[in-house]
């Protein structure tokens, strides 16, 4: 079989590699042969993350070509754009709508580019994308925190995986007492998702 | 049972299934976890610790290994600078039981101050070093590293790096061996221990005896394996590179090696002989192929792969296309060249709430020279702060002070350098300043924590890693007045007039100063406090705040019509109010949540 490629990508804070764990794991469970690297800055804080994950049946690097990545999951926009060099024509986009200016922008040195500019450039970069505001519906649902987990709840209704495991891989990530936050906010990403995009 | 770790967690289990019983190390991205890893889940097992600095850690490891228990040592690539002095006594001597020393190298520079392959550490040093490519091997190669050890009396390097110790992939886990609770007296041996001279003669030509031995045994050994498919390119290559390799070269043969010193060379010419083209794949210097070239064989590597950076799959893969190794694809259209350049970028900056902020903020108003050293704290040599003009290596920060002094430069200069940084290695400098009459301020930015890599604790913070977390805090004023420093002032971090002031009180000082800002990194005192808010009627959008370069400040839609810039506002989810953009704001904008609530800045 071929591989399948993920990417996460997100700014430090964000849980992104949080979200790669549960993603690695869940590729285990499922019985694929896994693996994953994580590229971070120097600060724990502000910089951009990115996360590869790939499964299959013999992995060998840790991380996909340019070109060969199935699946983006994005927690902030810009965070997608800086990877779609790595998508092709059948990848799909799932990216968090909610903006982090970089330090750079808010002092004026840089500019965000415009939403028009975003969803043309990810919609002409795959052949699927989509979105929600996982950072305001997860301060809804009681933290800021389970926004990751929410993101991979709206990528779940692409990939054809047993509720029951996903659920099983964030138990093991999340802390205990955010246990039950983290299972709700995964299924409102995916409730979300699977009302905009039709799925049955 | 498996499981999926990190390279640096599989490192960690590797002890625990080798029977080390002692581990000592100092952090250092990308090496960091495995220590953390121990005192998290093998703690009852293994006794670890971070030592203040690579070359106490080794020595405390040989030390441990002399007395017959097994001895474990990690370091990133460059702490192995530290480390070597004595490492190449330890190979030597051998031990009466397993030494093994665990390298990360860091190609591609994601935290280090360069790209140093530390395979000519197992040159230089003539030791035996093994590379894993994946978690799984990184398990195995500390318990064949310990069997190695023990067979040839010789410690054993493991090199890694980023990509081995933080990518995860699954790991079969195995069982702890019988280690013995007790061991036997203290070796009495002179003539094996004492690098005398008179005795340090005998052990040189063990040394190379030796080398050859081992090299005789790896001919045979199953850390090297070929992978036969077509015989058209033939690659040798070693560690995470091979799985690379997998994937832009899937049709060709391959010699992968799992020890790279010494190297198999019968093996070798006879792989050799069985390809039409020998190419050699490694990342960083041409370490193997100078010695295959040796040889006498006739091979391509640094003529087609660059010796700088990673060697990723999409960058190999372009340069063995180049060279005509691989067929030329259409490749796809560059149509995102131009918005991927003008993306704007996230550099790193200070936390919000960090201690730091204020003294780049301070350094950047008086416009003092300001020599650097290696933490957090570099990222005051960033926009908006620009303040840490050099940095080099650890500890360094106070040498170059102290010659900044002796080039009798119109200004007096400082130099920063945090508190576990100063453990590590500020303390000679900063002696040596004092007792040759330099002149300076050292700013030691104490936040409690050896925070960059992690939050490790040093001698500075009360607890330990090791089982019963208890440590002997030593604290730092008194310490620098013992060492003979005349001025020293602490400061409260996080106030901004406090720090300006102690700051200038130092500047003045004939001689050499000490100011110590005081303030927990937030991730210590995990206690921030309610976000700040923008008073909008009061925000002239003069946006001196900015300078305070805090995430959580940030341009809002209005604007002060007078000079039509965009007004400030204050991102709740990040705040960690700190309050210091506050202290600098000119017209008192910057609001406290509640009034009367204490700040981080009284």
């Amino acid at each position: 079989m071929k591989n399948i490629n993920f990417l996460v990508a997100g700014v430090g804070g964000q849980g992104t590699i949080l979200a790669s764990d549960i993603m690695a794991e869940t590729g285990m469970l499922i019985g694929y042969d896994v693996k994953k690297t994580d590229v971070l800055g120097l600060a724990i804080r502000g910089g951009s993350v990115i996360s590869h994950i790939r499964w299959g049946e013999k992995v060998d690097a840790p991380m996909s070509m340019r070109g060969k990545v199935d699946y983006l999951l994005a927690f902030e926009p810009i965070e997608a754009l800086r990877q779609i060099e790595f998508l092709n024509r059948e990848s799909t986009t799932v990216f968090n709508e909610y903006k982090v200016p970089p330090v750079t922008v808010s002092s004026g040195l840089a500019t965000y580019p415009s939403d028009d500019v975003i969803v043309k450039t990810l919609k002409n970069s795959a052949k699927k994308i989509c979105s929600i505001n996982a950072t305001s519906k997860a301060v809804e649902a009681g933290s800021v925190k389970a926004m990751n987990v929410m993101m991979l709840g709206a990528l779940s209704p692409f990939l054809d995986v047993n509720i029951e495991i996903w659920e099983k891989a964030i138990e093991k990530f999340v802390p205990k007492r955010f246990k039950e936050l983290n299972i709700k906010a995964f299924h409102t990403g995916r409730e979300i998702i699977k009302k905009k995009e039709n799925f049955l | 049972m498996k499981e999926i770790l990190s390279g640096n967690e599989a490192f960690a289990r590797g002890a625990y299934e080798a029977g080390i019983q002692v581990v000592t190390g100092y952090p250092g991205t990308p090496s960091s976890e495995i220590i953390k890893t121990i005192g998290e889940l093998y703690n009852e097992d293994i006794y670890c610790e971070w030592s203040t600095n690579e070359k106490v850690a080794m020595d405390a490891a040989a030390g441990a290994a002399y007395s017959g228990r097994r001895s474990m040592v990690t370091t990133k690539q460059v702490g192995m600078n530290v480390l070597s002095d004595s490492l190449l006594y330890t190979v030597y001597t051998g031990a009466e039981a397993g030494l093994v020393v665990i390298t990360a190298d860091d190609p591609g520079l994601f935290s280090s101050q360069n790209e140093q392959d530390n395979r000519w550490y197992s040159r230089l040093a003539k030791i035996p070093t093994l590379e894993p490519q994946d978690s799984q091997e990184a398990k195995d190669f500390v318990v064949k590293g310990i069997e190695i050890s023990e067979k040839f009396d010789v410690p054993v390097l493991i090199r890694s790096v980023m990509r081995i110790s933080h990518s995860k992939t699954i790991v079969k886990l195995g069982e702890r061996p019988e280690v013995p609770k007790e061991v036997y007296k203290f070796p009495r041996n002179i003539p094996k221990y004492n690098c005398t001279a008179m005795y340090a003669k005998k052990m040189h030509a063990k040394v190379e005896k030796r080398l050859l031995d081992i090299q005789e045994w790896l001919e045979t050994s199953d850390l090297n394996k070929i992978e036969w498919r077509d015989t058209k390119i033939g690659i040798i290559t070693a560690g995470v590179v091979h799985t690379y390799v997998r994937d832009v070269f899937p049709n060709a043969s391959i010699l992968k090696l799992g020890m790279i010193n010494p190297i198999p060379k019968k093996l070798i010419k006879d792989f050799a002989l069985k390809v039409d083209k020998l190419i050699i794949i490694e990342e960083l210097d041409p370490v193997l192929e100078e010695q295959i070239k040796a040889l006498g064989i006739a091979v391509n590597g640094k003529d087609i792969f660059s010796p700088c950076y990673e060697l990723l799959p999409d960058r190999m893969k372009e340069f063995a296309t180049k060279a005509g190794l691989l067929k030329t694809e259409k490749s796809p259209e560059n149509k995102y060249g131009e918005l991927l350049k003008n993306l704007p970028v996230r550099s790193p900056v200070f936390c919000p709430g960090c201690p730091h902020r204020s003294s780049f903020y301070v350094m950047n108003k008086l416009k003092v020279p300001v020599a650097g050293d290696i933490g957090c704290y570099n990222l005051g040599s960033m926009p908006p702060f620009n303040a840490q003009h050099t940095m080099g290596s650890m500890g360094a920060s106070i040498g170059v002070l102290h010659g900044i002094s002796l080039a009798k430069i119109p200004e007096n200069a400082v130099c920063t350098i945090g508190d576990s940084t100063f453990f590590h290695s500020g303390m000679p400098p900063l002696v040596n300043m004092v007792h040759n009459g330099g002149r300076g301020v050292v700013v030691i930015m104490d936040n409690s924590s050896t925070a960059m890599t992690g939050h490790q604790d040093h001698p500075g913070i009360g607890w330990n890693v090791t089982r019963d977390r208890k440590a002997k805090k030593i604290e730092i004023e008194p310490l620098v007045r013992a060492m003979g420093v005349e001025k020293v002032v602490t400061v409260n971090a996080f106030n901004v007039k406090e720090v300006k002031e102690g700051l200038e009180e130092c500047l003045e000082f004939e001689g050499v100063a000490v100011l110590i800002t005081k303030g927990e990194c937030i991730f210590v005192s995990r206690n921030p406090k309610p976000a700040f808010t923008v008073n909008t009627e009061k925000c002239i959008a003069c946006h001196t705040c900015f300078k305070v370069g805090c995430p959580a400040v940030v341009m809002d839609v209005v604007k002060n019509e007078k000079n039509d810039k965009f007004k400030v506002k204050i991102d709740p989810t990040l705040c960690n109010g700190c309050s210091v953009c506050s202290q600098v704001c000119p017209t008192g904008a910057i609001e406290a949540p509640q009034l009367g609530k204490e700040s981080l800045a009284e």
